[in-house]
C-alpha cells in the first residue's frame, strides 16, 4: 500500500464510523542535531519518525488519533478512534461547525534546496561546529556552544473532500554562542541570531552563515559585556536590530492576529488576544509605516509551504497595512466561525498532533532607510539587538524583552556597548511610535514556537529589518 | 513485541553489527496520551494517540552517535542500528564518555492505576462537562488529560529496566467580565480528579476577581498560591539544580551554602506520585534532596554531568540532558509541619469560597500587612540564568491584602525578579501545610506544593506598561 492508500482507508474508516468530514496526514520526518561546546562535538542525535493522524468531525465535534503504525488494519481503526473521539466531543457540544471552502487539489510540492543537508558529511558538519566552538573558546568565551538542526519531512494529505496532495520540505539552520561567566552573572553573544538562522531551504543557508568568521568576535564581546555599562533606566528613542525585532513581530503582531485566540479557543493556555474582530479593517494598530503580511510562499523562509496541515495552498496576505489591522492567520473551522472567507494557516507538529492555527511568515515590508541613516537621525537613544529573554502577557499586550548587547546613541553615532539592555511597553502603542524602518530586510527563522496542548512546536518566519521607537521605557532590572 | 524484548533486540543487533567491544543501550518508550480540551464552554479539540521511541546510544571505538526512531520492524530495528552506527564511527573522539550503568537493582514505582490508563473520551468528557456546568455560567476552558508511559531499557553491560506511569491532570480557567480563575490538578487517578470540585473553585475565583484596580509597579509582600510557586520551583529546577549548569557555573547553585530560608526544604521525589522508576540510561530514580532547611545539598545529574564533578548520577538523564543538561521534574516543597516559619492552622482542609481556594492560604494571607494574594505566573523567562533574574507576569488572579484581609482585585502586574533572592534566609514568611500536585501544562510531569508567604517580590510594570 503505498501512504496514499493507507491515509484513504482511514478516512474512510471514519466516514463508515459516522464522520462527515475527516482528513488524513501521513508524515515521515527525518530529524538530525549536532551540538559542540568548546571545540568538542558534544551531541550528534538523527531521528526518524512515521506514522499517521486522523481528524474527524462528527456533528459539530472534532476528534483526533493518531498512530505509529501504517499497516490497513491500524489505518482503519485510527479513523473509527477519531470518529468515537469526535462523538464523545460531543457530551459537551459547541456550536455548528462549518468550514470554508479549500478545493479539492491533486498536488506534489518541494521546497527548494540546492545542498541536501542530510547529504553533507558528518565530517564536514562538525568541523565547522567545532572550529567555530574552537575558536570562541580560544578567545576567551567561558562556554562556546554551537547547533545545526535539519529537518527533512514528506507527509501526505487525503481529505473526505478529495484532496490528495504530498510534499517534501526540508529545512535547516545552524547557530553559535559565546558565553562569558563573571561574579554573579553571564553574558553572551550569538551569532547570527539567538538560537541561530533557520529556513525552508537546504544547507546553502548554514553556509552563509559565516559561522567561523564571526566566532571571536562573539567571543570578544562576550567578555567585554561582563564590564560594560548597565543600560540606563528611563524613557528613550529605541533602535532595534533586525532580529530582535523579528521576535518582536512574532510575540505581538503574529501570535494577536491568530483567530483560534481571538475566539478563545486558546483561551486556559497560551491566552487570548487583545484584538476583537469587530474592529477588523478599521483598528490603528501601529504606524503608517507597519505594512505586516501573512505569506507562506517566501522562497526559502522557515515559514513556508506549500499547503498547510488542512490542504489549503499556501497564499500571500495582508495582516497590517499603513499600520491599520486587515487580517488574521485563520483555519477553514475558525475562518468560518469568524465569517472570514480564507483559512491557509493551520499545521501539526508532526503527524501525532493536531493542526492548529500556526503562523507562517509573519513579517514586515521593508522600509526607505537604511540602520546607519537611522542611527545617524537619532540624538539620544539605544540600540539593542540579539534577543536574549521574552516575556508577554496572555492578551499579547503587555511585553519586555532583553536583548543580548545594547549600544548608546548620542548626536546620531553609536557610542558605548551597554549590559543588560531590555525594554518594555504595549503592543498597539509601541507599534504606534515607529517612525522609521530600514530596507534590510531579512527572513528570520524561529524553530521553537511553543502552543496547543499536549505541546506543539511551530516553525515560523518573519521578515524583519531595523527599526525606531520613539519614547521608550527601557533599562528595566530586578 | 514488548518494549523489554524491543531494548533488548536493539542491544543485541548493535552486538552482532559492532561487536562485543561496542557499548549501547537502548530505551524503548510507547506512550498513550489523551487529552480532552474545552474552551468557550464546549469541547473544541479531543486527542488521542500511541506514539513509541526506540533512542539508542553507542559508544564505538571511542566515539558516541544517539540514533531514535518510530519503526518497531525487524526492517525498522535495523535501519536504526546501521545509521547509529554509521554517525559514531563518523563522530570525532568522546573521551569524557561516561560508560554505561551497571547491573543496578530497580526500586519499584507507585502501582499504575488501570481505569486511568485506559480511561475512555466519555470520562474525559464527563469531567469537563462537570467542570463547565460548576462555573455556573462562566465562560470556561481548560483540559482534562489522562496518559501512561511503559519504558524497557537494556545495555550490553546486562543492565535491564523496565517501568510503567499513569498519571491524570485537569486544569481549567472560568472568566466573567474578562477576568479568569483558575484550578489546576494532577493526580495518580483520574478518579481523584473532581471537575466540579476544581470549575467550582475557578468560577468563585473569576468572580472575585471583576472590577480590578491597577497597583503601582513595587516591592510587595506576597502569598503565591500552589500554581505561582510551581513556577518557582520549575525554573529553579531548570537553570539551578541542573548539574550542567553547575558544573560549568552557570547555576546559582552552592552546594552546603545556606542560600535560602531554613523553611525551604526541596526533594526531587519522582517516585512519590506518578514517574518512572529509572532515567533514559538506566540509572535508578529515588528522592533527590536539593535543599535541606534552607541550605542546598543537591543537583541533578546524569551519568555525564557527574563524572564532571566527580559524582554518581542521580538518574536524571533525558533527551535534552546531553545539550541543556540533567534537570529535576519532579519537585516537591515541603509543607510547613516541621518547620519553625510556619503560621496557619493545625489542620488544613475544606474550602472557602471567594479569592482565597482553601484554609491553608487564608491562614497565610491572614498574616499579611500590605501585599498581594497571587494565583498564577505566566511567560517566565530567565534574564540572567546564573542570578537567575525572571521576567514575567501574574495571571488568572491577583488581589491586593490589607491587614490580613483581601480588599481588591487587582490587575495584572509584570515583575522581575531574583527568584533565590526572593527565597533567600528571612525572605519566606509563611509556608502552607497541604501540599497541592500541580501539573505541567504540555507534559506529564508535576510539582508538589503548598501556598507560600514571601516578604517582597518585585513588581516592575502594571497593565499601563
Amino acid at each position: 500500500m503505498t501512504e496514499f492508500d493507507v491515509a484513504t482507508a482511514a478516512v474512510q474508516a471514519a466516514l463508515d464510523a459516522g464522520a462527515r468530514y475527516a482528513d488524513v496526514r501521513v508524515m515521515h520526518r527525518r530529524y538530525e542535531s549536532m551540538s559542540a561546546r568548546n571545540g568538542e562535538i558534544e551531541e550528534l542525535a538523527q531521528d526518524s519518525d512515521l506514522g499517521l493522524g486522523v481528524r474527524a468531525l462528527v456533528g459539530s465535534s472534532w476528534g483526533f488519533y493518531a498512530v505509529p503504525d501504517l499497516s490497513d488494519a491500524a489505518a482503519r481503526d485510527a479513523g473509527r478512534r477519531a470518529a468515537r473521539i469526535a462523538a464523545a466531543s460531543a457530551r459537551v457540544p459547541g456550536p455548528p461547525v462549518e468550514l470554508v471552502a479549500s478545493p479539492a487539489v491533486t498536488a506534489s510540492w518541494a521546497s527548494s534546496c540546492a545542498v541536501d543537508p542530510l547529504g553533507v558529511s558528518l565530517s564536514t558538519k562538525g568541523d565547522l561546529l567545532v572550529e567555530a566552538t574552537g575558536t570562541m573558546r580560544a578567545h576567551g568565551a567561558d562556554l562556546a556552544e554551537g547547533l545545526y538542526q535539519v529537518w527533512d519531512t514528506t507527509k501526505w494529505f487525503v481529505s473526505s473532500e478529495g484532496h490528495r496532495i504530498d510534499q517534501h520540505v526540508r529545512e535547516c539552520g545552524a547557530g553559535i554562542s559565546a558565553t562569558s561567566i563573571g561574579d554573579g552573572e553571564t553574558q553572551r553573544r550569538s551569532w547570527p541570531s539567538y538560537r541561530g538562522q533557520y529556513g525552508t531551504t537546504g544547507w546553502e543557508l548554514v553556509d552563509s552563515l559565516d559561522l567561523t568568521t564571526h566566532a571571536a568576535r562573539m567571543a570578544e564581546e562576550s567578555r567585554a559585556l561582563l564590564t560594560a555599562p548597565v543600560c540606563p533606566a528611563g524613557e528613550t528613542d529605541l533602535i532595534l536590530g533586525g532580529e530582535q525585532l523579528a521576535l518582536q513581530i512574532h510575540e505581538s503582531v503574529g501570535h494577536a492576529i491568530e483567530l483560534d485566540r481571538i475566539l478563545g479557543w486558546e483561551a486556559a493556555f497560551a491566552g487570548t488576544s487583545w484584538l476583537d474582530l469587530a474592529q477588523l479593517g478599521s483598528l490603528r494598530y501601529g504606524s503608517e509605516l507597519m505594512n505586516v503580511t501573512i505569506d507562506p510562499t517566501i522562497p526559502g523562509a522557515l515559514g513556508s509551504f506549500g499547503f498547510d496541515d488542512e490542504g489549503s495552498p499556501a497564499v500571500a496576505r495582508d495582516a497590517v497595512r499603513a499600520g491599520r489591522w486587515v487580517g488574521v492567520l485563520a483555519g477553514r473551522d475558525s475562518a468560518a466561525v469568524a465569517g472570514l472567507d480564507y483559512g491557509g494557516s493551520v499545521r501539526a507538529d508532526g503527524w501525532g498532533r493536531l493542526p492548529m492555527v500556526r503562523m507562517t511568515n509573519v513579517g514586515l515590508e521593508p522600509g526607505p532607510h537604511t540602520l546607519e541613516e537611522i542611527i545617524a537621525a537619532t540624538d539620544d537613544g539605544v540600540l539593542m539587538d540579539i534577543n536574549r529573554s521574552w516575556s508577554i502577557d496572555d492578551r499579547r499586550l503587555n511585553f519586555q524583552f532583553g536583548c543580548e548587547i545594547g549600544w548608546e546613541i548620542k548626536n546620531g553615532r553609536r557610542g558605548r556597548m551597554l549590559r543588560n539592555p531590555t525594554y518594555t511597553g504595549i503592543g498597539p502603542l509601541f507599534w504606534r511610535s515607529m517612525d522609521m524602518l530600514s530596507s534590510e530586510i531579512v527572513p528570520w527563522g524561529t524553530p521553537n514556537c511553543g502552543k496547543g496542548q499536549p505541546g506543539q512546536v511551530g516553525h515560523t518566519g518573519h521578515p524583519a529589518a531595523p527599526a525606531r521607537f520613539r519614547n521608550v521605557r527601557v533599562g528595566v532590572s530586578a | 513485541m514488548t518494549e523489554r524484548e524491543l531494548a533488548e533486540q536493539v542491544v543485541e543487533l548493535v552486538r552482532r553489527s559492532a561487536g562485543p567491544g561496542a557499548h549501547a543501550e537502548a530505551t524503548v518508550s510507547r506512550k498513550d496520551l489523551a487529552l480532552t480540551r474545552f474552551a468557550n464552554s464546549f469541547i473544541h479539540q479531543n486527542v488521542a494517540g500511541s506514539s513509541v521511541e526506540v533512542r539508542l546510544r553507542v559508544h564505538v571505538d571511542g566515539r558516541t552517535a544517539t540514533g531514535s526512531g518510530s519503526l518497531t520492524s525487524p526492517d525498522g530495528l535495523r535501519e536504526l542500528v546501521e545509521r547509529t552506527l554509521v554517525a559514531a564511527r563518523l563522530c570525532p573522539p568522546d573521551p569524557a564518555w561516561p560508560g554505561l550503568t551497571p547491573p543496578t537493582p530497580m526500586p519499584s514505582a507507585p502501582a499504575a492505576d488501570e481505569a486511568t490508563a485506559y480511561a475512555e473520551p466519555d470520562e474525559r468528557a464527563a469531567r469537563v462537562r462537570a467542570f463547565v456546568d460548576a462555573a455556573g455560567g462562566l465562560e470556561t476552558a481548560g483540559f482534562c488529560r489522562t496518559s501512561q508511559e511503559f519504558a524497557a531499557f537494556a545495555n550490553t553491560a546486562g543492565h535491564t529496566a523496565y517501568g510503567r506511569m499513569v498519571e491524570a491532570a485537569m486544569d481549567g480557567i472560568a472568566r466573567t467580565g474578562g477576568v479568569d480563575g483558575v484550578a489546576r490538578l494532577a493526580a495518580d487517578r483520574l478518579a481523584d480528579l473532581d471537575g466540579a470540585v476544581l470549575g467550582a473553585q475557578a468560577a468563585a475565583k473569576a468572580r472575585a476577581g471583576v472590577d480590578p484596580v491597577e497597583l503601582p509597579p513595587g516591592r510587595y509582600e506576597v502569598v503565591f498560591e500552589p500554581a505561582a510557586v510551581a513556577d518557582l520551583l520549575q525554573n529553579l529546577s531548570y537553570w539551578g539544580f541542573n548539574g550542567k549548569a553547575y558544573a560549568e557555573r552557570k547555576s546559582f547553585a552552592e552546594l552546603g551554602a545556606a542560600q535560602f530560608d531554613p523553611a525551604v526544604t526541596l526533594v526531587d521525589d519522582p517516585l512519590a506520585g506518578s514517574g518512572l522508576p529509572f532515567d533514559i540510561e538506566g540509572t535508578p530514580r529515588g528522592a533527590l534532596p536539593l535543599v535541606t532547611a534552607g541550605t542546598t545539598t543537591g543537583v541533578a545529574h546524569d551519568r555525564r554531568t557527574a563524572a564532571a564533578v566527580g559524582g554518581t548520577s542521580t538518574g536524571h538523564a533525558s533527551g535534552e540532558s546531553p545539550t541543556f543538561g540533567p534537570f529535576p521534574v519532579n519537585i516537591r516543597l515541603l509543607p510547613a509541619t516541621a518547620h519553625a516559619h510556619t503560621t496557619g492552622p493545625e489542620r488544613a482542609g475544606g474550602e472557602v469560597t471567594g479569592p482565597v481556594a482553601d484554609p491553608d492560604t487564608a491562614a497565610l494571607v491572614a498574616g499579611v500587612r500590605r501585599g498581594l494574594l497571587v494565583s498564577d505566573l505566566w511567560y517566565t523567562r530567565v534574564l540572567d540564568p546564573k542570578a537567575l533574574t525572571v521576567t514575567g507576569l501574574t495571571r488568572n488572579g491577583v488581589w491586593l491584602v490589607e491587614d490580613g484581609v483581601v480588599t481588591r482585585a487587582v490587575r495584572n502586574l509584570r515583575f522581575t525578579q531574583a527568584y533565590p533572592r526572593a527565597l533567600a534566609p528571612g525572605a519566606v514568611l509563611g509556608l502552607g501545610r497541604v501540599p497541592v500536585r500541580q501539573p505541567a501544562r504540555t507534559e506529564p510531569v508535576w510539582w508538589s506544593t503548598p501556598p507560600l508567604h514571601l516578604a517582597s517580590w518585585n513588581f516592575t510594570g502594571n497593565a499601563s506598561g
